[in-house]
């Protein structure tokens, strides 16, 4: 008994006050600025394994971006990387930065659905579904609720069934062998409810993008509620998404 | 019989592997394997060529330290007797040769799909259609788990036949994270697209598979790496370890319901990863392993802050590891639950924690090792009751191992010479073949190039394809409700299952 207290009282205060401006700690691959500096483009565009750079502007997608940071170290006047983990956007297209862009990434408070604040705003729980994720960001999403991230202070938490949830979290690129348990899952959350799509595996397919042993055709037929990038997408960046969908005003 | 006896990460031509026929073949790695705890089958598999399918089969000897590679040619017609009717180890093996080519195998005991691969040989073969194992009795109900379960974790199938709350027989499903990872290493040509394939095998073992695929392709290039890249691999798998055996125990103490243990070791884990993340910008170390370079040297002041990291992670470890491992209601959950005996783990073949928990001593980095675990002189930590506590004991002692050798590598820090692009292109005709201990256990990574220099097939198999059918064989006359340590004590991979 007393030595659980000892333990206890040993681990100090593990949790982060406030995961809205919380650091993290070293050279996090985060929101990645552009300059307007000249290189040749074609070797930028090249040199990324998963085709998430544009040209003319050059544009970095943060859908598709494997955070492998490659494209910094080899045209550091060009691109470097924040350690601003704010990276999750309800608007697909706010995810891909532009030359010059150094305004953070947002959840667009006027797309978001409206019922979401209103009837999720105080308690959210979720279904996560791994469709061919690599265990990573399923990781990070089991490390948003250990004791430091802590999400469930929110009332965001996941849950073991889907008719207990009100949206589903996706992994993975869907592979072809998940697709149907994807469909069937969704299907088993009782409406309204939302989907989220952490990774960028998920948000785009990432490295597996141009593989014929997936199925996305799930997200054709759906609305995506919120994309959360990364590779895996660190706890804090899928928290701060998820509360800024549910337009959480007091953290 | 005739093989080539090579070394972990040789190079060799593919011509000098000995050609047999099929029945030489078979007799021969068999009698390879007869009597000889010490040796096992790290790979077997098949490939085209030129109208009929190449069989490769390789052997570790971990007394020797040698690998014994031989092949045959056969066609996918012809109903050829199996390994496995003699010998288990190769269940899967064969298993994945006939879904891909269709090869017909006469005694098989257990032919089914194994992965649903996308360019599976018969494509009438569906997942939705497994064909489970049926025992028609009233007394036993079948109780059905999956693909999604009910935490956050990969999909999969297991199917338990139950006698009122023990297991008596459970069968396990894959093919649900199949995303044709070896096909890609084909169809992508550049390094850097290969190496985030080899990244995302497994997210948990990106440093592991990572270190495999730039091992070979580094001696597939004939190129001999830096010093510093071959401690910055090791020193990186040890932190891999150290990482995700200590999620390892939070996730046991949740299975127990030990509250305080999983949430210790849980917070635990983080300074691990964040440590990672500190040096390579990426908590699960993706990003940091590149063959011939590395973008982030590790400086003087990473291995102060690792120094500082492990001040602060030993006290609270050793603290809460001696309240479990003396909590009666902690240890009678884990002692004799799930066990495996020596006898079966070898008819299996497991790797990694899967073995050493029997008594079988198995680790790459003592018997075959690579990168910086040669001048470690590693000595594996063999435990022999095969149940779940050996599982979790094996856990806490590497963690201590890894700290110490972590303590001793950064104490001596190489050099690390400027980045450079790695430009050596892949000989032709080659064959090279890549084992690491990850923290599961061995992974193993194949490669065969053409004459123009380009790879004709990669292979990868996880720690985790052998030894899921030990978690099967673990649960057997256990409650049911022991499923969820039990599986979690071995802690395998689906993706690094299906690829
Ligand atoms: S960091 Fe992203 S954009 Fe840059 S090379 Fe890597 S994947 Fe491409």
């Amino acid at each position: 008994m007393f030595d659980n207290f000892k333990i206890m009282w040993h681990q100090g205060k593990q949790f982060i006050p406030n995961v809205t401006t919380a650091k993290v700690p070293g050279i996090f691959r985060g929101r990645p600025i552009i300059t307007r500096a000249k290189i040749d483009e074609a070797i930028l565009v090249g040199l990324c394994p998963v085709k998430a750079i544009s040209s003319n502007p050059v544009c970095i997608d943060l859908g598709k971006c494997t955070f492998c940071g490659e494209c910094a170290i080899q045209f550091p006047d060009k691109i470097s990387f924040t350690t601003d983990y704010k990276l999750s956007s309800n608007e697909r297209d706010r995810l891909i930065i532009k030359e010059g862009d150094e305004a953070p990434i947002i959840v667009n408070p006027d797309t978001i659905r409206k019922e979401i604040h209103r009837l999720f705003g105080g308690s959210l729980k979720l279904r996560q579904v791994s469709a061919g994720g690599d265990n990573s960001c399923e990781w990070e999403l089991n490390s948003s609720n250990n004791v430091q991230f802590d999400v469930s202070r929110f009332g965001v938490d996941f849950v073991a069934s889907p008719r207990h949830a009100d949206g589903i979290v996706i992994t993975g690129p869907i592979t072809e062998n998940m697709a149907e348990s994807v469909e069937r899952c969704y299907n088993a959350v009782p409406n309204p409810k939302v989907i989220i799509l952490v990774g960028t595996d998920a948000i785009s397919g990432g490295i597996f993008a141009d593989s014929p042993a997936l199925n996305r055709d799930f997200l054709s037929k759906h609305t995506v509620d919120l994309y959360v990038p990364g590779n895996p997408a660190h706890p804090l960046t899928f928290i701060n998404g998820v509360l800024s969908l549910l337009q959480k005003t007091k953290i | 019989m005739q093989h080539i006896s090579i070394n972990n990460n040789q190079s060799i031509a593919l011509s000098e592997i000995p050609e047999l026929i099929y029945s030489e073949f078979m007799k021969g790695n068999l009698e390879l394997l007869s009597g000889k705890p010490e040796r096992h089958c790290v790979n077997y598999f098949g490939y085209k060529t030129s109208g009929s399918i190449k069989l490769i089969c390789c052997i570790a000897d971990d007394v020797v330290h040698q690998i014994f590679v031989s092949s045959a040619i056969v066609d996918a017609v012809s109903i050829l007797p199996s390994f496995t009717a003699q010998n288990h180890n190769f269940e899967k093996f064969e298993r994945e040769i006939h879904e891909n080519f269709g090869i017909p195998y006469s005694d098989h005991p257990w032919l089914k799909p194994l992965r649903y691969a996308h360019d599976r040989f018969d494509k009438s073969q569906v997942i939705g259609k497994y064909p489970f194992y049926k025992v028609e009795s009233e007394e036993l109900h079948e109780v059905g788990v999956g693909p999604i379960h009910a935490g956050i974790i990969e999909p999969g199938h297991f199917r338990f036949i139950c006698n009122g709350e023990q297991i008596m027989h459970l069968e396990i499903q894959f093919g649900y994270q199949h995303r044709g990872i070896e096909n890609l290493f084909l169809q992508k040509k550049k390094l850097l697209e290969r190496t985030t394939l080899a990244e995302n095998i497994a997210g948990d073992t990106a440093v592991g598979h990572s270190t495999a695929f730039v091992n070979l392709w580094e001696s597939l290039c004939g190129y001999t790496p830096d010093p510093s890249l071959d401690f910055a691999r090791t020193v990186a798998l040890e932190l891999e370890r150290m990482a995700n055996h200590t999620g390892d125990l939070s996730g046991v103490c949740a299975d127990i319901a030990y509250q305080l243990g999983n949430s210790v070791y849980g917070r635990l884990r983080t300074p691990i990863i964040n440590f990672l993340q500190e040096w390579g910008g990426n908590r699960l170390g993706k990003g940091l392993i590149r063959a011939g370079k590395i973008n982030f040297p590790f400086t003087q002041t990473l291995a102060d802050r690792l120094t500082e990291v492990f001040k602060a992670y030993e006290p609270d470890f050793n603290e809460i590891t001696e309240k479990l491992f003396k909590l009666p209601s902690a240890l009678s959950r884990m002692e004799k639950t799930g066990v495996v005996t020596y006898d079966e783990v070898l008819e299996i073949g497991t790797v990694g924690m899967a073995a050493r928990m029997s008594g079988l001593n198995r680790d790459i980095r003592a018997s075959h090792p690579s990168n910086l675990y040669g001048s470690i002189l590693h000595k594996p930590v063999i435990k022999h009751h095969g149940d779940v506590y050996s599982r979790v004991q094996i856990r806490k002692e590497e963690i201590r191992q890894s700290i110490g050798y972590l303590k001793q590598l950064i104490a001596n820090i190489p050099e690390f010479k400027k980045s450079e692009e790695f430009t050596a292109t892949p000989l032709s005709d080659r064959f090279v073949i890549s084992l690491v201990e990850g923290w599961r256990g061995e992974i193993c990574h194949c490669a065969i190039t053409d004459h123009s220099g380009n790879l004709v097939i990669y292979k990868i198999k996880d720690p985790s394809y052998h030894n899921w059918m030990a978690l099967a064989q673990a649960v057997r006359n256990n409650d049911i409700s022991d499923f969820p340590i039990c599986n979690k004590s071995f802690s395998l991979s689906y993706s690094g299952q299906d690829l």
